[in-house]
């Protein structure tokens, strides 16, 4: 009975360390991962940063004006001025779809004489 | 181990024989014992001891060490932290009021030098002045050569120039991550973002410092990792302060100003949409301060804020608001302006010498009659005076988040008499800066309210103790609407925006003190818009211009600032989103008149 437990333990032990053994490595393992998403999070943002930075540099109004003034010709742009505001009802809605001929009639002016005016 | 017994029968029985005391036997063995557990309990208690010792050694030795490698070790990260979110350390972003950015950061890198390391010094320091014309190959070749084991070429470096510097092959130049600060948007707004610059410096990181502006205000913040990169935001508006800066150098050019200044400021909030001063300069390449001159002429000169002035008969307005307020007068109240006036033996003209004989309050301020507006502060008095221009803030330097804010400080008369009182009524004797003048103005504009000018965005109407009544705020504004209908400011009008304002011209005085240049002054024109629902004020300032496309220079405000300032409006009220409004006259009665 004795020997029994002893035998018991010891392979507890030993199963215990495997297992111990094994966390350690995927713990590490998770660590790592986590190190290159954090280092890849971090290059994004430096990335990022520097799209933003572009951005804004491009997007500088020095810039827009001059590239307006270039391409007037082309795109017509013009400072915003008083008066452009219109209201909505001077908007022009675009006329409704016309309704699908369903059932037509055949014409022909063919043959028809011209009608002096 | 054999205990020995205290009383040997062998050694008791022999002693009796002898007839010794057995009880001698007894005390000796007894204190061999006590001896023998005494070494005992000293020898253990040394062990103790020696134990503790070792246990206390390894105690501090660990402590010690793990100092030492905290101390001596690069700092890293921790790697099995458990919030996520990792510390963002780079300086945080600045951001207009629609999240448009004014200044970031930008990955870089600096060039350093190692010359122990170096395989052929003199020919990298040939390469180097190619890549780089502005340093000196002289200077180089002997640093290189020198016994300095540790040098900076270069504080920054483009990509472009890092692959060059690569590409001389030399193992002895290093490069160092730099974050460094970048201003998209170059001069715009240049004068309230100030600038950055390197702190202390190592080769891996470098502080990046705010040397002016807001970035020096808010450097703590800024650099505050507890922010998580949380951009500043800003009131300005990047399109606005563009246009602005736009249209007043123009009008800067075609007034030949030597400087100018704006401000727009949201009257109800505070806010500060566009504050422009000219010349400017770029925040990315910040200029030396002046050593010699007037610090005045330096581009850092902000003139919206730092420059105090005598702001002329715009000042006018605030007396007449005071007298309306104090019920001394109503609008229409006849005040006799004609001369001759002393005061303090001192004699007040009007300009050009004119002569407007009986005005009504309304029109003092149409005609900008000093002589009128006089008259009125002397019936204020000196110290109510006082009282209403401190309650304005025009005794205080403007609470504006730069730090050159706290430079603008007003110029007060040292004694306030009664002479002060009356020059100071149109403007003359106290100089203040164009941002203190906006202040003012939005206390009128927005019905009697103290606002606090601010460069950060608010959430809602931050409005201060109320200064005038209600009533006194709109009469005042009807005043600077007539100004601009049938006053001074006639250029002023821009269609579909009924704009109000006063103009301001003043003599500029001598540096040196002694009086006032005869042909050099201060035009400011302060607007309000649009005056049936007041939303914003807009003050342009010219410093020195002249108006010459009459026969003769025109210098007075009428002809100089306020073509500026209507052609800032024509520009800049569509863009904050205000519709043009046709004027709805009142008809007074339609009469059917049939024939």
């Amino acid at each position: 009975m004795r020997s029994l437990l002893y035998v018991l333990t010891f392979l507890t032990v030993i199963g215990a360390a495997f297992w111990a053994y094994h966390e350690n490595y995927k713990t590490q393992a998770a660590l790592g991962e986590a190190q290159t998403v954090r280092a890849n999070i971090a290059d994004a943002r430096a990335r990022l940063s520097v799209l933003k930075a572009e951005w804004a540099y491009l997007n500088r109004p020095d810039r827009l004006r001059d590239l307006a003034e270039v391409n007037f010709e082309r795109l017509g742009l013009m400072p915003l001025e008083p008066d452009q505001f219109g209201r909505v009802d001077q908007i022009a809605y675009p006329r409704p779809p016309e309704l699908p001929i369903t059932d037509p009639i055949e014409l022909s002016s063919a043959g028809a004489e011209e009608q002096e005016p | 181990m054999i205990r020995t017994p205290l009383r040997p029968l062998a050694r008791i029985l022999d002693a009796r024989r002898k007839g010794e005391n057995p009880d001698a036997i007894e005390r000796e063995n007894l204190r061999i014992r006590h001896e023998q557990m005494r070494d005992k309990a000293r020898s253990r208690a040394e062990g103790r001891l020696l134990m503790m010792a070792v246990m206390f050694f390894c105690a501090f030795g660990v402590v010690g060490a793990r100092m030492g490698t905290l101390a001596a070790s690069e700092p890293e990260e921790p790697r099995a932290q458990s919030t996520g979110a990792s510390i963002i350390a780079s300086r945080a972003d600045i951001v207009d009021r629609q999240g448009r950015i004014l200044a970031t950061n930008m990955e870089t890198y600096s060039l350093y030098a190692h010359p122990q390391q170096m395989v052929d010094p003199l020919r990298t320091a040939q390469e180097l002045v190619k890549i780089f014309p502005e340093l000196s190959e002289e200077r180089l070749r002997k640093d290189f050569t020198g016994k300095r084991k540790f040098m900076w070429v270069r504080k920054k470096l483009s990509p472009e120039q890092k692959q060059q510097v690569h590409d001389i092959g030399e193992p002895g130049l290093l490069f160092g991550p730099r974050e460094m600060r970048l201003y998209p948007n170059g001069a715009v707004a240049s004068h309230v973002l100030g600038g950055a610059s390197f702190g202390r410096e190592g080769v891996h990181s470098a502080e990046v410092i705010g040397t002016a502006g807001i970035e020096k205000y808010f450097d703590a913040q800024l650099r505050d990792p507890a922010r998580e990169g949380a951009p500043l935001e800003l009131s300005l508006d990047l399109t606005i302060q563009a246009a602005t800066e736009r249209v007043l150098l123009g009008g800067m050019k075609l007034m030949n100003a030597k400087g100018a200044a704006s401000v727009l400021m949201d009257v109800h909030t505070g806010e500060v949409i566009a504050i422009a001063s000219l010349p400017d300069f770029d925040p990315n390449d910040r200029p030396r301060p002046l050593t010699q001159g007037e610090a005045a002429d330096s581009p850092l000169f902000n003139r919206a804020v730092q420059g105090v002035y005598e702001l002329g008969s715009t000042f006018k307005i605030f007396t007449s608001a005071q007298a309306l307020e104090l019920g001394l007068v109503h609008p229409e109240t006849v005040i006799d302006t004609s001369g001759p006036m002393k005061v303090g033996g001192f004699r007040i003209g009007e300009f050009g010498n004119k002569n407007y004989g009986p005005l009504s309050v309304s029109d003092i301020i149409v005609k900008s009659s000093n002589r009128g507006t006089g008259r009125l502060a002397l019936a204020i008095g000196s110290t109510r005076q006082q009282e209403f221009l401190s309650s304005l803030g025009f005794f205080e330097p403007t609470p504006l988040e730069i730090v050159e804010a706290e430079g603008g400080k007003p110029l007060l008369p040292t004694r306030w008499q009664e002479l002060s009182s009356v020059t100071i009524s149109y403007g003359h004797g106290l100089s203040s800066s164009p941002l203190h003048l906006a202040a003012g103005y939005a206390a009128i504009a927005n019905g009697g309210y103290k606002v606090e000018p601010t460069l950060l965005k608010q959430a809602g109407p931050k409005l201060g103790p109320r200064v005038m009544s209600e009533r006194v705020a709109r009469q005042s504004l009807d005043m600077l609407r007539k100004v601009v209908t049938e006053g001074t400011a006639s250029f002023g009008e821009v269609p579909g925006y009924s704009v109000g304002g006063k103009t301001g011209t003043a003599d500029k005085p001598k540096a040196r003190g002694g009086g006032y240049y005869k042909d050099k002054v201060i035009n400011t024109f302060a607007s309000v818009f649009p005056t049936n629902d007041p939303k914003y004020v807009l003050i342009v300032t010219l410093d020195e211009p002249v108006e010459t496309s009459g026969t003769e220079p025109r210098r007075t405000a009428g002809w100089t600032a306020v073509p500026v300032a209507a052609e800032m409006i024509r520009r800049i009220a569509p863009l904050l989103g205000l519709r043009p409004e046709v004027e709805t006259r009142h008809l007074e009665q339609i009469i059917n008149t049939s024939n």
